[in-house]
């Protein structure tokens, strides 16, 4: 039965194709055939390029010199010839062999060398060790961080705080954690090198408006809400921040947080705070510019400092309300993808923090070591002084440069040897010149610390005047 | 049976790795599983959005309400829905050494891990499978923390100043004539953070016109260096030598694209050991494929640095090959050294620029100085120069305990990815739910687990990860295993079918490379 069903069909397909009218049965057999060619033409590869042959393709790879890995770089660079310091970087301090007194470690508080910070340190050594052995997230957690954390967020009197291994990472991983592809960035000109790189992580659209002028930044807004209004549906969820610094260190100046906050709430822009240089040294109590100016603390979104200057540990915080810092705690780079920080410079932070609570009068001292020292350093003939007056990290640049960076920075060089040779460490400022947006002119970095008696600031001051005499006449 | 590879007399000793595939009712079930924890999860949002559920997420000030919101509500899906469930298993805080055995904090939550209470009871001597302390000198006393304490009395904990500036002290360069000489290369610089030496050097390395080659599996480090440097990005498939060599190919004969120029330089990043796969670098024919098509290789050895090898000196001392073929070697202190910070090593010259033109030189602040005494110590107990034979000792110990505790985890039954010989062992999970079930029941046995999910792994290959030590002795091993054993019945874990699929018949396809856009 099978067999007859199958043929019955078989005579209907016959029959079929005879009753059908001529032009479908041309149809079919057009596309029949056409299927049959694309079946056995050859496939179309997307990126063929010109066939090269094989031996062509050898030779090409025979030919082929690649750069070096790094090009030479000339002996006498000065960036190359580290200078070396024999035992800790204290007020004292042996440079190459001499013994200076030290103008150039960001010692502010003179905590580097106290000896219950070090004894701190001795007691979280014997009972951790040295290393954490692990990310935050997988048993790197340990208790010293945890209160660190606490202690750090009472004394800025923030929600919560979070802390980096590392100074440079802080703000450089703060900043790609909630500035995306797309948002945008109003930066000051003048700003640190890792927040450049921060800035460069994230992909945003950067723009750079001229250091500490509120005008150029009200234009820049200006031109976005413009902008704004033309493609509302984007604005509404494109994110904006400015990023600024406390106190710059390119350039000593202070930022103007008043008028900030104004544009802040008249544009609608968030607020990130870099404070490395002013955490420890601005405001009554050493906490800040917010302090200083008198500002709500909580008007600044995001505050970020680096526990290297002031607390003279290693390491960097960011603090401000949950709401904000807790998403670090996922896509901080630097935060989940690298080991935490050393229990021992955590508890040598937790105790310079005590001193720093239990010792408020020693930010008033330094800031009349600042002014003392600005004072004295007017009027050298070749050298303007470059800061506030209560800044305590300077810049000595030259009045007039000579023609070149290179020539500049080798007269610096024999002013800084003078002082060295006669008792005053101090150094050039160093940037990388091909790599900063906005380079610095070539300086001399002089830096102020609570240690320093006034006999030695008079000294300093006198010995820069007599190299800068020599050296630049 | 396991794939033994000698590929051309390239290998001097079998490698042996293997990734078993995951079975088929296991990836089923996964799906599914992360499809009613998405089910419930939107359930979830929109019952805090009607306001019927407490929202207890940190929100936004008032006076901010007007503004961008900060973060976009899909982004924080995850967050909120999946990764809060089981937040527990990670974030663990501990107060002691994180030796072999470690002391927790307890910490219980009210209200399923939104916010965490310490009760103020510690648990003590949990056996440490998690930290990377793989030659056990994560230790409170000893030679090392003896030297590091005389260091700390003397030079302080903080330097306050940069390599170029006034930072460079004597302990510094010290360091790094010691590293230099472990490590047989001409120069060594060293870096305070093991994350920043690799995103601050690659881009001073490389720059516009160069090819970077990565592997598939890079840590974010390497990745965000390399695409900080601006380079172009090509990815290699994982390990995949064939992959390699023809992305080597396309580059020189076709040049860069679109305008034919020939590529400046071609820079190929790999890491020694792979720390979620626990697979090892095919370094020989790496070395091969690098020497002849004249391209330079970058070399990340965070893991396998002082845990591989029989002389504890990577995974170069590994295979036996010469230090000075791999141009870049990178390495981090924090694992076998029990310290903190990175290093390169390489040529004089490269050490040179870097010394110049790296970032962290001029921008970073140099490493703390009992932190570097500690570096110095335990390189000289490895290479046996402080006149035991405690490092020799503990090199070996990591070996054994590594092939031991691999051994028995593939005999019970376990799913075990990567190389024979590697110290990091991932122990495939796979369900959501699993995650963290294995790391709360482990706990309550007093053993300290390591789980990861996505995204730092893919979605359906959430593992569990022990890191070896060689602080760990044959007893806690023993001790972990029974445990392992009976939670792996409780949470029907063992997986394997004894089918391992050899390696080189994993299918390689003709696939265009993919660029990376930035």
């Amino acid at each position: 039965a099978a067999g007859v069903g199958q043929q019955w069909v078989l005579v209907e397909m016959v029959q079929a194709f005879y009753e059908a009218p001529a032009y479908h049965l041309i149809l079919e057999g057009i596309l029949i055939l056409w299927i049959i060619r694309l079946l056995f033409s050859k496939t179309y590869k997307l990126q063929e390029r010109s066939d090269l042959t094989l031996k062509e393709k050898e030779e090409l790879i025979e030919e082929w010199q690649p750069e070096p890995l790094v090009p030479p770089v000339p002996k006498d660079h000065p960036a190359l010839n580290y200078n070396i310091v024999s035992g800790p970087p204290t007020h004292i301090i042996t440079v190459n062999g001499k013994e200076c007194i030290n103008f150039a470690s960001f010692n502010f508080l003179g905590l580097l060398n106290n000896e219950k910070v070090k004894s701190a340190a001795q007691a979280s050594l014997k009972k951790y060790g040295v290393g954490t052995c692990g990310p935050r997230g997988f048993y790197g957690t340990f208790d010293v961080h945890l209160e660190l954390e606490e202690r750090l967020a009472k004394f800025m009197r923030t929600e919560e705080a979070i802390i980096y291994s590392y100074g440079f990472a802080t703000i450089a991983s703060a900043i790609p954690a909630y500035s995306k592809r797309g948002d945008i960035v109003f930066v000051d000109e003048a700003a640190c090198f890792a927040i450049q790189k921060g800035l460069q992580a994230s992909r945003s659209n950067i723009k750079l408006f001229k250091h500490n002028d509120m005008a150029d930044l009200e234009r820049l807004l200006k031109e976005q809400e413009t902008e704004d209004q033309k493609n509302p549906r984007k604005a509404r969820v494109t994110r904006r921040f400015i990023v600024v610094e406390g106190l710059y260190m390119n350039t000593g100046d202070i930022c103007p947080l008043p008028e900030l906050i104004k544009l802040k709430y008249k544009y609608k822009v968030r607020i990130f705070l870099e404070e490395s240089l002013s955490f420890g040294v601005l405001g009554a109590h050493g906490r800040g510019i917010t302090e200083h100016f008198g500002i709500n603390i909580d008007d600044i979104d995001l505050i970020s400092a680096n526990m290297e200057n002031s607390l003279a540990s290693i390491g960097g915080f960011c603090c401000g309300r949950s709401f904000i810092i807790d998403h670090q705690r996922l896509s901080g780079q630097g935060y989940c993808f690298s080991a935490s920080l050393p229990p021992l410079l955590a508890a040598a932070a937790i105790e310079a923090l005590n001193i720093m609570e239990d010792n408020p009068d020693i930010f008033q001292t330094l800031r009349a070591k600042c002014e003392r020292i600005h004072k004295a350093l007017q009027g050298i003939s070749g050298l303007k002084v470059v800061g506030e007056s209560f800044s305590p990290a300077l810049h000595l640049q030259l009045k007039e440069s000579c023609g070149s960076r290179e020539n500049d920075v080798k007269l610096l060089k024999r002013v800084v040897d003078y002082c060295m040779n006669s008792g005053i460490a101090l150094t050039q400022a160093r940037y990388l010149e091909k790599e900063e947006k906005c380079l610095p002119p070539p300086s001399i970095r002089v830096v102020i610390t609570v240690e320093q008696t006034e006999q030695e600031l008079d000294k300093a001051a006198s010995l820069l005047k007599e190299a800068a005499q020599s050296v630049l006449n | 049976i396991n794939h033994i590879v000698h590929n051309g007399g390239l290998y001097k000793r079998p490698f042996n790795e293997a990734f078993e595939e995951t079975p088929m009712l296991v990836a089923v079930l996964t799906y599914v599983g992360y499809g009613v924890l998405t089910l419930f999860g939107y359930l979830r949002d929109f019952m805090r959005q009607w306001k019927i559920e407490k929202c207890q997420n940190a929100t936004e000030r008032e006076e901010q309400k007007d503004f961008v919101p900060l973060y976009q509500d899909f982004e924080n899906f995850y967050n909120r829905n999946l990764y809060m469930r089981i937040r527990d298993s990670w974030n663990r805080p501990i107060c002691s050494v994180p030796g072999a055995k470690v002391d927790m904090m307890e910490r219980v939550s009210h209200d399923y891990n939104w916010t965490f209470t310490y009760t103020g009871r510690v648990i003590k001597d949990i056996i440490n499978m998690g930290s990377y302390n793989y030659l056990g000198f994560a230790q409170k006393t000893g030679a090392c923390q003896e030297a590091a304490a005389k260091v700390l009395s003397q030079y302080g904990a903080g330097v306050c100043s940069t390599r170029q500036e006034m930072g460079n002290l004597d302990k510094h360069e010290e360091l790094e004539k010691l590293v230099a000489r472990f490590l047989g290369v001409e120069s060594a610089m060293a870096y305070g953070m093991g994350f920043a030496t690799n995103s601050m050097n690659i881009p001073a390395l490389v720059g516009k016109g160069c090819l970077i080659l990565s592997d598939e599996l890079n840590h974010a480090s390497l990745v965000l260096g390399a695409r900080l440097s601006g380079a172009t990005i090509r990815i290699f498939k994982h390990n995949n030598m064939q992959s390699l060599e023809k992305l080597l190919k396309d580059a020189i004969v076709h040049g860069q694209p679109r305008t034919r120029r020939p590529w400046k330089k071609i820079l190929i990043l790999v890491e020694g050991i792979y720390s979620m796969e626990g697979s090892i670098v095919r370094l020989p024919e790496v070395i091969a494929l690098k020497k002849k098509y004249k391209s330079y290789l970058y070399l990340d050895e965070a893991h396998s640095i002082g845990a591989l090898g029989p002389s504890g000196r990577g995974v170069v001392d590994y295979f036996g090959l010469n230090p000075e073929d791999v141009d870049v070697m990178m390495g981090t202190f924090t694992k076998s050294f029990g310290a903190a910070g990175g290093y390169i090593g390489g040529k004089k010259e490269l050490i040179d620029y870097l010394r110049t033109y790296s970032h962290s030189a001029a921008y970073a602040t140099s490493m703390s100085p009992p932190v570097v005494e500690q570096i110095i110590t335990s390189v000289k107990c490895i290479m046996g120069e402080d006149g035991t034979t405690i490092g020799e000792a503990r090199v070996q110990q990591l070996a054994e305990n590594t092939r031991y505790f691999r051994r028995r985890l593939k005999e019970m039954g376990f799913i075990i990815y990567g190389n024979e010989d590697s110290p990091v062992v991932p122990l495939m999970l796979y369900m959501p739910a699993k995650i963290g079930a294995f790391g709360r029941e482990m706990l309550k046995r007093n053993i300290g687990v390591v789980v990861v999910g996505f995204p730092a792994t893919p979605i359906i290959e959430s593992r569990a990860r022990f890191c070896l030590s060689a602080a760990h002795t044959k007893e806690m091993l023993d001790t972990a295993l029974k445990e392992i054993n009976e939670v792996g019945d409780l949470l029907q874990l063992k997986y394997s079918r004894r089918r391992l699929i050899p390696l080189l018949d994993r299918p390689f396809d003709e696939t265009t490379y993919e660029e990376t856009e930035d």
